[in-house]
């Protein structure tokens, strides 16, 4: 037991005592606690183990900064929340956390045996030694190591919560509500402009809450902050955010929030998200980031106790807790010293303060020593003892660069300081350019990238006044920017402090030839032995260092680290700190919940569904469907005891013998309308259009200037300066998009104009020799005698009462009928037509029958026989090309040399000499049995079904030279051996098309 | 996520916007008079450029229309959007593409 809560001061609510268990025991602490500040009050020193060594480690920071004490958050099984910082996890009634990385317990973790064997651990020590054999990595190495080496465990049930998505607009955005902030969001608001205020902490006011004795403008800090937001509430123009980590800067002043709505309450609200994700778009970006406290680095400088300087004061100040009752303070900066004299004052004994710098001297000294406290100056830290938490430091005091004095002094809590760190985390996110200021042994921002400023200490600016009229002036700058006037403000202000001033953390010790084993990187368990091995080993870059021994890489992303890391690098290597330069800072400035990046997109919002008018109808005949892009498409309707190959079966047999229904509403569908219609698609196609004449329509096909097919689909001339033009159901976006591309950027003059009418007809086929006679009774005003209305014959009428185009074509190589009626009417006049032919046995079928029909006839599909490298002839399709053209898209491309070699890819059939093998579609061809690899393959197949007209195996394929090989012989080489295929004509069924015409 | 100035609509957030590839590549006017060089340069040949880039975008989820745009590929900067048929135009400092 180390910590306890003092009698008084304090931001906790005292009257109201919160039950909490962290491991199983059942603590108590008070509303306005988190987990930290309540477990050092009931004396838990000891909050979780390392990363690599297991080490026993406490609470080092009080903020967002903290890289030890990492807890899970159990609510339940699905809402168990891992590596969240203890030090931001607020107190609620019932909450249980449970620390991470030990076994069985905190206490006695067996893999701290890792610790004793640190020297065969060094940095990069399972790259160097799990190199072989290699197939042990997945299944040995990398289980043991991700069990032993690890974090928290994510909840294994899946969430459960709502997580929300929000867009903003402001003028001015502040990050960070201390005094810079608060000060900044107060002027740029009194301009009248929008102004955003947002803080990661529950309450605002930043540092100036662990400030009781100062006053600003002669009311005390806590008033002053009450005021302050008081008065940014009651404008209108003003948007506060608590909870809410800026975590991103994004390009074009585009901020991402991330504010926690329900995390902190015992019992979550079920109509409120439980975090939300705000996309904030800023005129201009006030960056009030604030500055993180140094750690120093020497021996033993992880053992639990050992805290910074800044978070003790914290714990006093804002939660009643003493972190120790014995304590000792290392510095390098005076500002610590507020610490120390505050627990002083608080009745803690401090044993000792020891100031690494030799000539420290002045205010912070003389008041200490007043006080009654031993200071010593020019000291070093030796080493710490204690198991599970620190009993003893060892402290030395140089002089002439050899260790004079030592002294062991006993104490409970070590607090260490080695200056601030200005939070530069999202200025340089936004690529802003830093640059190292001497006097402050830091980065600072430098020349911005973006339209934003940073303002107090993150800037580098020290001291309460200074940092309160930075702010007040930043924000009426950037009020001003966006075109804002409002005057600044100067603040009066009592405070006691020291400045922030301070050093390179890494203490000298006794032998500094030697490299300690003091730790850099906590989170991460780096050690200045670690780096110094990788400079060894030859690593000179910061950024090769960084990833060889990991420092700085943990989710804390080196907050307490990287400074000290660059230090240690830029002394070893001789060089200055700007020389080594900075790694970069990356987002999430904290760790970000996925859920606000999914948002609502999940389960059946994840992505949009599209179902076509007789969707309804499909799923009550109990169809199974199939994902074609986003569309939901029936791909058989089976029924009772029958399998996918006995439906398919019946429906083509239904089909070829009698007639068939089936749903083709997802084509896609572009109306093309205006004098020069007919010019644009033929300038497009590779058909010619000025000829067809109104009331019929062609197969057409889209090339792209590369001379590929892009697509293809049946254009209908409707009116002379109408038509009616349909895509593959997976083509139509990207269709629509080239037309509108080669429209308005190639042939802005030609008059037309393109409307996507995909999803505003239901198109009913009906194929199968007695289409026809299903159809007449229904149809008025249209004459559908072959004479009138002849293959690929378009006209307009009406079905049941409803306006329809109706299509004479066939996609089945049968007598077929294709009927467009306005959307709404889609289901009706389908369950009409249903109605209609049961008296011819009408069969609905699916997308795998519509497949195989196609198959049999020798159909294309785009995308399944063509792959962006067919050409029009090696599909077979040459004679659809208009040669009289002068020009179409992709004309010139196929007069070149190489697209008619005669070992281009071409489509041909393909049998099997054993009727009842169906191949696989993607197989590979080769011309000679007995091959080994790498075989010399000369095509794959495209398609393969079995065919129940022909009762036997069909299949497309692409093959080398292949129209010339019919008749040929070919092997398909599979695992169970190779399968021999003759090489036919693409068209298997009806080869002189006569059903077509009936 | 990028912020573009269509010329048609104002300022709107990238999420409403394609990518349509570089600008100013015109289709010749006959094709079948291109040598396959030329052709072969207006198919496929593209510059990689560091710096200012002239470019395609379509605001494809709102006017729908494709604009030109003169984007600095180290900064992501927008210098200029403009119509399509409209020249380049003149940047204040004198940059170009």
């Amino acid at each position: 037991m180390s910590g306890r809560r003092i009698e008084q001061g304090g931001r906790v609510e005292r009257s109201r005592a919160i039950r909490f268990t962290f491991d199983g025991k059942g603590y108590s602490g008070f509303a306005g606690d988190t987990l930290a500040s309540a477990l050092l009050a009931n004396g838990v020193q000891v909050f979780g183990r390392s990363f690599k060594y297991h080490r026993p480690r406490g609470v080092f920071a009080a903020g967002s900064e903290e890289p030890n004490a990492l807890v899970t958050v159990m609510r339940d099984e699905a809402r168990c929340t891992p590596n969240l910082r203890a030090t931001q996890v607020e107190l609620y009634d019932g909450l249980v956390a449970r620390s991470q990385n030990r076994w069985p317990s905190l206490d006695f973790d067996v893999q701290a045996v890792n610790d004793l064997m640190s020297p065969l651990l060094p940095a990069a020590f399972y790259y160097k030694t799990f190199m072989w054999p290699r197939a042990a990595w997945h299944k040995v190495y990398e289980p043991i190591i991700r069990r032993a080496a690890g974090l928290g465990e994510p909840p294994t049930l899946p969430d459960p919560d709502r997580y929300s998505q929000r867009f903003a607009h402001c003028d001015v955005l502040v990050v960070g509500a201390g005094p810079a902030g608060i000060a900044a969001a107060l002027t740029a608001s009194a301009s009248g402009a929008r102004v955003m205020l947002c803080d990661e902490q529950p309450e605002f006011g930043g540092s100036l809450l662990d400030e009781p004795t100062a006053s600003i403008d002669g009311a005390t800090a806590a008033d002053w902050i009450r005021n302050s937001i008081a008065t940014l509430r009651s404008r209108a123009n003003v948007t506060l955010l608590t909870r809410t980590t800026a975590f991103g800067y994004f390009p074009h002043n585009l901020i991402g929030l991330n504010e926690r709505i329900t995390e902190h309450l015992a019992a979550p609200p079920t109509d409120r998200p439980r975090e939300r994700l705000w996309q904030v778009r800023a005129a201009r970006v006030v960056i009030a980031a604030g500055s993180i406290e140094r750690p120093l680095v020497f021996p033993g400088n992880d053992r639990p106790g050992v805290m910074l300087a800044s978070a003790a004061r914290t714990y006093l100040h804002r939660y009643g807790v003493a972190v120790g009752q014995n304590i000792v303070l290392v510095t390098g900066s005076d500002a610590a010293y507020s610490a120390a004299l505050d627990l002083h004052a608080a009745g803690v004994r401090v044993a000792l303060i020891a100031d690494v710098r030799a000539d420290a001297a002045g205010a912070p000294l003389d008041i200490a020593r007043q006080a009654g406290i031993d200071v010593v100056t020019g000291a070093t830290v030796l080493g710490t003892r204690g198991r599970l938490g620190v009993r003893e430091v060892t402290i030395g005091v140089l002089g002439r660069g050899a260790v004079n004095d030592t002294r062991r002094v006993k104490c409970d809590a070590l607090l260490v300081s080695g200056g601030y760190t200005p939070s530069v985390h999202l200025f340089s996110q936004s690529r802003g350019k830093l640059e190292f200021n001497e006097a402050r042994q830091a980065f600072l921002p430098s020349i911005s990238a973006e339209p934003e400023s940073s303002a107090g200490s993150c800037r580098g600016i020290d001291g309460y006044a200074q940092v309160l009229n930075d702010g007040a002036r930043v924000g009426a700058e950037s009020a001003l920017a966006t075109g804002h006037s409002v005057a600044t403000q100067e603040y009066r202000v009592q405070v006691h402090e020291f400045s922030m001033h301070g050093l390179p953390g890494v203490l000298p010790q006794a032998n500094h030839l030697q490299p300690s084993r003091a730790f850099v990187d906590f989170q991460n368990d780096v050690t200045t032995k670690d780096l110094a091995l990788a400079m060894r080993e030859g690593f000179e870059s910061v950024e090769h260092i960084k990833r060889y021994t990991t420092t700085g890489m943990a989710t804390d992303q080196g907050k307490t680290s990287n400074m000290n890391a660059l230090a240690f690098v830029a002394s070893e290597l001789g060089r200055t700190i700007p020389k080594v330069g900075l790694t970069t800072f990356r987002m999430p400035y904290t760790p970000v919940t996925f859920g606000i990046f999914a948002g609502y997109d999940r389960g059946d919002l994840f992505d949009p569904v599209r179902t076509t008018p007789m969707h309804d109808w499909a799923v009550q005949q109990g169809a199974v469907f199939e994902d074609v892009g986003q569309w939901k498409r029936a791909r058989y309707f089976p029924r009772p005891g029958e399998d996918m190959h006995a439906a398919v079966d019946r429906e083509c047999q239904a089909v070829r013998a009698g007639v068939g229904l089936f749903d083709a509403s997802t084509l896609g569908k572009i109306e093309v309308v205006g004098p020069d219609a007919a010019t644009f698609l033929s300038r497009l196609y590779v058909n010619g259009f000025a000829t067809l004449a109104v009331g019929r329509s062609r197969y057409g096909i889209l090339l792209r200037d590369d001379g590929f097919i892009y697509d293809d689909g049946v254009i209908a001339r409707i009116a002379e300066d109408r038509f009616h033009v349909t895509t593959t159901t997976g083509g139509a976006a990207r269709v629509f998009g080239m037309m509108e591309d080669y429209l308005q950027t190639e042939w802005p003059d030609l008059q037309c104009w393109l409307t996507s009418t995909t999803e505003q007809w239901a198109v009913i086929a009906v194929q199968g020799p007695r289409a026809r006679d299903v159809l007449a009774p229904l149809v008025s005003d249209v004459d559908l005698a072959a004479a009138a209305m002849p293959h690929l014959g378009v006209t307009q009428g009406r079905i049941c009462g409803v306006p329809m185009r109706l299509f004479r074509m066939s996609f089945t190589g049968e007598l077929g009928y294709e009927v467009n009626v306005p959307a709404d009417y889609g289901l009706a006049v389908w369950e009409a037509i249903h109605a209609s032919g049961q008296s011819h046995g009408i069969t609905p079928y699916g997308t795998e029958t519509m497949h195989v029909l196609r198959a049999e006839k020798g159909y294309i599909i785009v995308g399944q026989e063509t792959d962006g490298t067919v050409t029009p002839d090696d599909a077979g399709l040459g004679w659809a090309i208009a040669k009289s053209k002068p020009d179409f898209v992709g004309k010139r491309s196929l007069a070149r040399e190489t697209m008619h070699a005669p070992d281009r890819k071409q489509l041909v059939g393909l049998l099997t000499a054993d009727p009842r093998v169906v191949l696989e579609e993607g197989a590979q061809i080769i011309a000679t049995p007995g091959q080994h690899a790498p075989m010399k393959m000369i095509g794959h197949v495209t398609s393969a079904y079995h065919s129940a007209v022909l009762g036997r195996s069909i299949a497309l394929a692409l093959v080398r030279g292949g129209r010339a090989r019919i008749g040929e012989t070919l092997y398909v080489p599979m695992p169970g051996g190779e399968i021999a295929v003759q090489v036919t004509a693409t068209v298997f069924y009806d080869v002189e098309g006569a059903r077509l015409h009936g | 996520m990028l912020l573009i100035q269509c010329p048609y609509c104002g300022p709107r957030p990238e999420l409403e916007f394609a990518y349509a590839g570089q600008a100013h590549v015109a289709r010749p006017a006959d094709p079948s008079a291109t040598t396959p060089d030329q052709w072969t340069e207006f198919l496929y040949l593209r510059n990689n450029t560091r710096g200012i880039h002239a470019e395609r975008w379509r605001h494809v989820r709102g006017c729908a229309r494709f604009f030109n745009a003169l984007r600095d590929t180290t900064t992501d900067h927008f210098l200029a959007t403009y119509r399509a048929g409209e020249p380049m135009p003149v940047l204040p400092m004198g940059q170009k593409p």
